[in-house]
């Protein structure tokens, strides 16, 4: 007796060993894609989940998402990764590494070449324009897959705002308005701003329809582009950020999202911040707030135009073994469809990159019961990009966001007027766009 | 015996004659440094003099045009001074603080125990922890320290303020390099010669005119050891400190050497001007560690 229990046991042990034996190489003959990503925290599992989707429905390949830091360790890893000859498949690169990637000619495989190859249906009419523009070529070709897309809108206090009898300012002269007002009424402070540089500099010139830099941005070449930051509307903005930071009606707080505090423990009535940000406000914010367009200049013919994406895309890198690239198309297929958009955005508070994710997400309501969510939509899309509102496609460009974060703390301390600021900006600005100019390929 | 010893002749009590086994003993930490230190300062000795591309596809050759880029670039200029402005500050006021405190600490009939272990706190933290506890307790409208200072009329906004960002990182590199110093002047005083205190005391030396005449000359050799520690430390273990603080701004008002080294390799994928910097910045420790040496030969007859 207690050996045949002993005996069926040993069988079933023997049949799950046998099983597993011949379900691991199944398993292992998966070929891995390497996906290296800069999504930490709840964005990093909300990756996860897109990942595991895709794995789910493969039986040829599997992705595997690394989180391999932020966003500048992330591409100094694949840089330091493809030198040494292992690169990953596929790697997350934000906004302003594009132009480095770009001009990397031999380092990526272009997206649309890849989808081309792959026989995998694609085309850039299938993107929101202004996510698209921001990534393609002078052709308009894709050269990266657009991935999370965000965009700077104008946070406010509903309750600050009704005390002090004002509605969310639509132009830069409301918003000094809006600020006196404020003050007048008790607030310590009107607005502060996210991201100084990208919002108050980049996104102003798109949003206002001004050239930031010339040969459209530097779409059309890498060669001979100088900035185009000392424009009249750019001084008379920094002369009335500096008046304003004067008078209290603007705070200055610091890079990236550091000002955000100050509208959370509500000194600050409004707060310009990327829409990505939405989550964090959410989740901070112990008051009723509302989300509103970025405020543009009303003295500028034509603003407000569109603004641009920020974010980051993914590129395919070059020297990967020639069997990934199937599964590498299959991949960013999938991150395509409608649904993972939806789901994607949803999730995160990103825009969603394709047209069919912007259709799924209005058709199941979601922007009606989340308006915020759709203000950042209409910015991008505002008005058809002209050709230097598509993006910018400069080199050193975390370099050149810092000389005008400077320039923008030196003229709010007082130390340097708003057009010796610029000056100092162009100039030193041009150093490094024509150091770029000659180590990037030729034409382009 | 005592006769002196030629060249290649073994130790006396030395008992093998091969040239191999001392190598072999030696092989590990030659294989460290020739992996971590002289591979990647020939890279970086090479790379100073060519301009590339971030990955490493095509590059030339530009002789001294990066050498000449930062000497003479008024950015680097600045950085230098700022450096060493903040160097100086930061060593003189940590040691002097970490002195004070020890010889208050080791004067206390009791309870030293405690307050060394307080003192001491400061030097468990990583750099980066104790710049994050200082953002925490400054951060304008948030912070409590932040809180004091306008209660007190300050109108703190270091992200605007060139003065009082260079103020929060220096007190901090302060508060940090202090717990160091107390330890080795702790450690310093109890090694004192207890017959020599007492000679003193019985020459009527008592109080300041003790410490100034009999117990700083004798802690001599610990201040040298500290001021080339605190320096090398304020060079270049700074880094995670400012980048959590300010990082270097506003408007480089804190971008230190090491700081805008960072910035110009990790960020702008500058390589060239990056690898003169780091050459520049060993010149500059490896002249410290030259001075040290020559001083300790000098002051501190073995």
């Amino acid at each position: 007796m207690t050996f045949r229990i002993a005996m069926r046991r040993f069988t079933r042990a023997g049949l799950w060993l046998a099983a597993s034996a011949l379900a691991v190489p199944v398993h292992a003959a998966r070929v891995p894609i390497q996906f290296w990503h800069a999504m930490s925290g709840e964005l990093g599992v909300e990756v996860q989940h897109l990942v595991d989707g895709f794995n789910a429905t493969q039986d040829r390949y599997q992705v595997i998402a690394v989180n391999r830091g932020n966003y500048d360790q992330t591409m100094l890893a694949a840089i330091a990764a493809f030198r040494a000859g292992t690169p990953p498949d596929i790697v997350q690169v934000f906004d302003v590494g594009t132009a480095t990637m770009m001009s990397a000619r031999g380092a990526t495989v272009p997206v649309y070449a890849l989808m081309q190859q792959q026989k995998q249906p694609f085309a850039t009419g299938l993107f929101i324009p202004a996510a698209a523009s921001y990534y393609a070529d002078a052709q308009g070709r894709l050269l990266s897959l657009p991935f999370n897309a965000s965009t700077p809108v104008l946070y406010y206090n509903k309750a600050m705002l009704a005390r002090a009898g004002v509605t969310p300012p639509a132009s830069w002269a409301q918003m000094g308005a809006a600020g006196t007002r404020l003050l007048a009424t008790g607030a310590k402070c009107g607005f502060s701003t996210g991201w100084p540089e990208w919002i108050q500099f980049e996104q102003f010139a798109a949003w206002n329809g001004l050239p930031y830099a010339s040969a459209d941005n530097g779409y059309q070449s890498f060669q001979g582009v100088h900035l185009l930051l000392d424009a009249p509307a750019f001084r008379k903005h920094l002369g009335d950020l500096a008046a304003w930071s004067r008078s209290g009606v603007f705070r200055y707080g610091g890079p990236e999202s550091n000002a955000l505090p100050l509208f959370i423990n509500q000194t600050c009535a409004m707060y310009l911040d990327s829409s990505s940000s939405m989550a964090a406000i959410a989740g901070g914010a112990r008051f009723p707030w509302g989300i509103a367009p970025m405020p543009h200049a009303a003295s500028v013919p034509g603003a407000p135009q569109n603004t641009l994406t920020g974010g980051a895309s993914l590129w395919v890198m070059a020297r990967v073994p020639a069997d990934h690239l199937a599964g590498i198309a299959a991949f960013l297929h999938y991150l395509m469809s409608a649904p993972v958009q939806a789901q994607w955005a949803r999730a995160t508070g990103y825009v969603p990159v394709t047209r069919g994710g912007y259709d799924a997400l209005q058709a199941s309501g979601y922007y009606r019961q989340n308006p915020g969510a759709l203000v950042a939509v209409q910015e991008l899309s505002n008005k058809p990009p002209l050709a230097w509102t598509r993006g910018l496609r400069l080199g050193y460009l975390p370099q050149l966001r810092q000389i005008q974060r400077n320039a923008l703390e030196a003229v709010l301390a007082g130390r340097q007027t708003p057009a010796a600021a610029l000056r100092q900006v162009v100039q030193q600005g041009d150093g490094l766009l024509q150091r770029f100019g000659e180590t990037a390929g030729g034409e382009r | 015996m005592g006769g002196s010893r030629t060249a290649g002749e073994p130790l006396p009590g030395t008992w093998f004659r091969g040239r191999w086994l001392p190598w072999l003993l030696l092989a590990p930490q030659l294989l460290v440094i020739a992996v971590f230190f002289l591979w990647p300062t020939l890279r970086a000795l090479r790379d100073a003099f060519y301009q590339g591309d971030a990955f490493g596809l095509s590059e030339e050759f530009v002789g001294l045009r990066h050498f000449a880029h930062t000497l003479g670039s008024a950015e680097y200029g600045h950085a230098l001074l700022l450096t060493l402005a903040y160097a100086l500050l930061t060593s003189a006021l940590s040691l002097a603080g970490g002195f004070a405190l020890a010889v208050a600490v080791e004067g206390l009939r009791s309870g030293r125990t405690l307050f060394r272990t307080l003192f001491l706190w400061p030097y468990a933290l990583a750099p980066a922890i104790s710049a994050a506890l200082w953002v925490f307790l400054f951060r304008p409208q948030v912070g409590l320290g932040a809180g004091l200072l306008e209660h007190v009329g300050v109108h703190w906004n270091p992200a605007l303020q060139a003065g009082q960002a260079q103020a929060l990182v220096l007190a901090t590199t302060v508060w940090q390099l202090l717990a160091y110093n107390f330890l080795f002047y702790g450690a310093a005083l109890q090694s004192l010669p207890p017959s020599l205190l007492e000679a003193a005391a019985l020459d009527g030396a008592r109080g300041w005119r003790r410490v100034r005449d009999v117990i700083w000359p004798l802690l001599a050799p610990t201040t040298l050891f500290l001021v080339v520690t605190d320096l090398t430390f304020v060079l270049f273990d700074t880094f995670g400190l400012i980048d959590v603080l300010t990082q270097g701004g506003p408007d480089h008002a804190t971008e230190t050497l090491v700081y805008k080294l960072y910035e110009d390799a990790f960020r702008n994928f500058d390589q060239g001007a990056a690898a003169v910097q780091s050459l520049l910045l060993m010149l500059l420790v490896t002249g410290l560690g030259v001075l040290q040496l020559r001083l300790q030969r000098r002051r501190v007859p073995a």
